[in-house]
């Protein structure tokens, strides 16, 4: 066996150092970088190692606000989203007719560009000297005032900021979700249908543990993806989203490399390493329920 | 509880717009007595899971109705008309052990019939012995065997006490040997419960050693009802005939002339009363006599020996197959060797069938 070991390890040799020169080098070199105290990119020197880099992240505001929104965008839109989807797809699974139709409609959010559908909900919820915008002026046929949501309250930002990403998020997980449902035999339900069993028992009893190894995938997936988010704010808000408040981590990393605060590649790993802990955690303790869950079984 | 179809349709649409529509059971009038075991049996598309699906009520009819016993249940859906059904693939959920398996459908009932816990359990671990595999309860169905698997897809059926058991095809899953000992564990638990059975197969041998009344159907149109051994006695056509039977049945073209049955240019049997006609002659494979005198001749090619019997195979131009199969004893062959093979036939497993119609022709053998 040992040559067919060796030509195994030629094949992954290629993939193996792409991994090693773009993923496991940077990952260590910005571990580095985050302890190096003082650093100057001019100079390309340090004055110390230590822990002054985190110290000083989790006392900037900036940083915070952005940990803050992101902590909030990641615990909405993940849950809801993928709630939404799980009642999309099951519902799409239950009519014949129009089914196609529906099923293109809903996905096309997934291939519209970022930026684009940005201006679309500038629209919608922009205030501009000539207009209040779309959904300002349908709530004010109930006689709300006008609120402005792209340069207005905080929890008005936060709402169409997540209105915006589970929108987008939403097609993939339908996609996902529906072709999950699709390979779900139709015996079972049969089999289910001539015990007499109500139709939300079968959901809960049948469909929803046949098909939990894909939510499973999507809830990690989107806490992960959800952590990264940056361009949903940007496409709705601009460039300056601290000044928005709407600064998101990753927003945050790139400002202290290359925005206006920037030329602080020491500030930037440490918040890099915070985001790698925070969502390795997540990820970790997503894991550690699926095998509870797994195991258990399907009980009463 | 006895079962009674009336004049049972089930006609799917043409796709396209050329095409008719598919008549998948054609006109079924069938009376199934309580306690009966009965077997559909046909070949593949001839209808027989079709019919199951519309006792069972996941199809509805498009014309006829069905009964049991006095309850018109045409209309009512699957989970009212108080059945249970093994799927050929059994269906169990997996992701449930054996044990949850058989409580899905108790935990079903509502209103009177509903059970508490303890009540369920007990029913559960009764049916379970019944079926012998009390022993595998906290088990998933991907760690059991087929047999096992099977087992447990009978006991979820059997548990809600249906009126009507229903299996589609409960043996094709199975290696050989599992097959032999489950038909009887079929038959053995269908006793013991005494609920009225019907079983689709397309084997059969598998129908006729367990049921007590055998449906035979080809097209999605009955062909012959009755017991086994009157059905292999007594086919009613050639397509029964030669369904029924292992080795199957021998079929010859054939003559009547002047009250003689002619094979090729012998005369093979001598009879009374029979008007001329072109005819199919079929032999059951018992029915020849080695016979040095005997009229029908044959090009002998193998005899294979099987310990008691002796298998002859053997050629003759009116011969509608290749060969023909002759089981005869063991002592009653004398050489092995042969080119030329002669027999006398049995008249009584001799049956004719008119060559147009293929319908079975009755005759008298002449008495001297």
């Amino acid at each position: 066996m040992k040559r067919n070991e060796l030509k195994a390890w030629l094949y992954l040799l290629p993939a193996l150092l792409f991994l090693a020169v773009f993923m496991l080098y940077p990952l260590v070199d910005v571990l580095i970088y985050s302890f190096e105290e003082g650093y100057n990119s001019a100079s390309q020197s340090y004055t110390g190692i230590g822990f002054y880099n985190y110290s000083y992240i989790l006392r900037d505001p900036y940083f915070l606000q952005a940990l803050k929104n992101t902590l909030i965008l990641v615990f909405i839109t993940v849950p809801i989203s993928t709630a939404l989807a799980l009642l999309l797809s099951v519902a799409l699974n239950s009519i014949k007719p129009l089914r196609r139709l529906f099923q293109t409609v809903y996905f096309l959010p997934y291939v519209t560009n970022t930026l684009a559908v940005g201006m679309v909900f500038m629209i919608l919820f922009q205030k501009t000297p000539y207009t209040n915008g779309l959904v300002n002026l349908i709530i004010g046929l109930f006689g709300v005032a006008p609120i402005d949501f792209i340069d207005g309250p905080y929890a008005a930002k936060m709402l169409v900021l997540c209105i915006y990403t589970i929108w987008v998020v939403m097609p993939f997980k339908v996609l996902v979700l529906t072709g999950a449902l699709a390979s779900v035999r139709e015996d079972y339900y049969s089999a289910a249908r001539v015990d007499g069993t109500s139709r939300f028992r079968i959901f809960r009893r049948i469909t929803l543990p046949m098909i939990a190894p894909m939510l499973f995938y999507l809830v990690i997936t989107g806490f992960i993806g959800a952590f990264k988010a940056y361009s949903d704010a940007v496409a709705i808000f601009g460039t300056d989203l601290n000044a928005a408040e709407m600064n998101t981590i990753v927003g945050y990393i790139y400002d202290r490399l290359y925005g206006d605060g920037g030329g602080y590649p020491s500030y930037a790993s440490a918040a890099a390493i915070v985001l790698f802990l925070i969502v390795l955690t997540i990820t970790a303790i997503n894991l550690l329920i699926r095998r509870k869950k797994l195991e258990g079984g399907g009980v009463q | 509880m006895n079962v009674t179809l009336q004049h049972l349709t089930k006609r799917f649409p043409a796709r396209g717009k050329k095409g008719e529509d598919v008549i998948a059971v054609n006109a079924a009038n069938v009376e199934i007595k309580d306690g009966e075991l009965l077997g559909l049996l046909g070949p593949s598309g001839c209808g027989k899971s079709t019919m199951l699906n519309l006792i069972c009520g996941l199809l509805q009819p498009s014309e006829g109705r069905i009964l049991f016993g006095e309850d018109d249940v045409t209309d009512l859906p699957p989970e009212r008309r108080g059945i249970g059904l093994v799927f050929q693939n059994y269906a169990l959920y997996p992701h449930l052990t054996v044990m949850q398996n058989i409580l899905f459908p108790l935990e079903n009932l509502k209103g009177p019939d509903k059970l508490t816990r303890e009540e369920m359990r007990e029913r559960a671990l009764r049916i379970a012995a019944l079926v012998q595999i009390d022993g595998l309860m906290d088990r998933k169905p991907s760690e059991l065997s087929g047999g096992q698997q099977q087992r447990v897809a009978i006991a979820r059926a059997l548990v809600k006490m249906p009126r009507v058991l229903l299996l589609d095809e409960p043996l094709s899953n199975l290696d050989a040997r599992l097959r032999l000992q489950t038909r009887e564990e079929i038959r053995r638990i269908q006793q013991e419960t005494g609920i009225t059975t019907i079983f689709v197969t397309h084997d059969q041998e598998e129908a006729m050693s367990i049921s007590d009344r055998i449906v035979v159907m080809k097209s999605g149109v009955i062909q012959q009802i009755g017991h086994p051994q009157e059905i292999y006695d007594d086919p009613c056509n050639l397509f029964v005939a030669k369904f029924l039977g292992t080795p199957p049945i021998n079929v010859f073209r054939g003559e009547v002339r002047e009250n003689c049955l002619y094979i090729g240019d012998a005369v093979v049997l001598r009879l009374t009363n029979t008007p001329d006609c072109s005819v199919f002659v079929g032999i059951r494979p018992e029915g020849f006599v080695p016979d040095a005198d005997g009229a029908l001749v044959c090009r002998g090619k193998a005899v294979e020996v099987m310990g008691r019997d002796v298998s002859v195979v053997a050629t003759h131009e009116a011969l509608e197959a290749p060969a023909l199969r002759a089981i005869v004893s063991a002592e009653e062959v004398r050489s092995r060797d042969a080119e030329r093979v002669a027999f006398s036939l049995k008249p009584h497993k001799v049956l004719l069938f008119d060559r147009a119609s293929e319908e079975r022709i009755p005759f008298t053998v002449r008495e001297d």
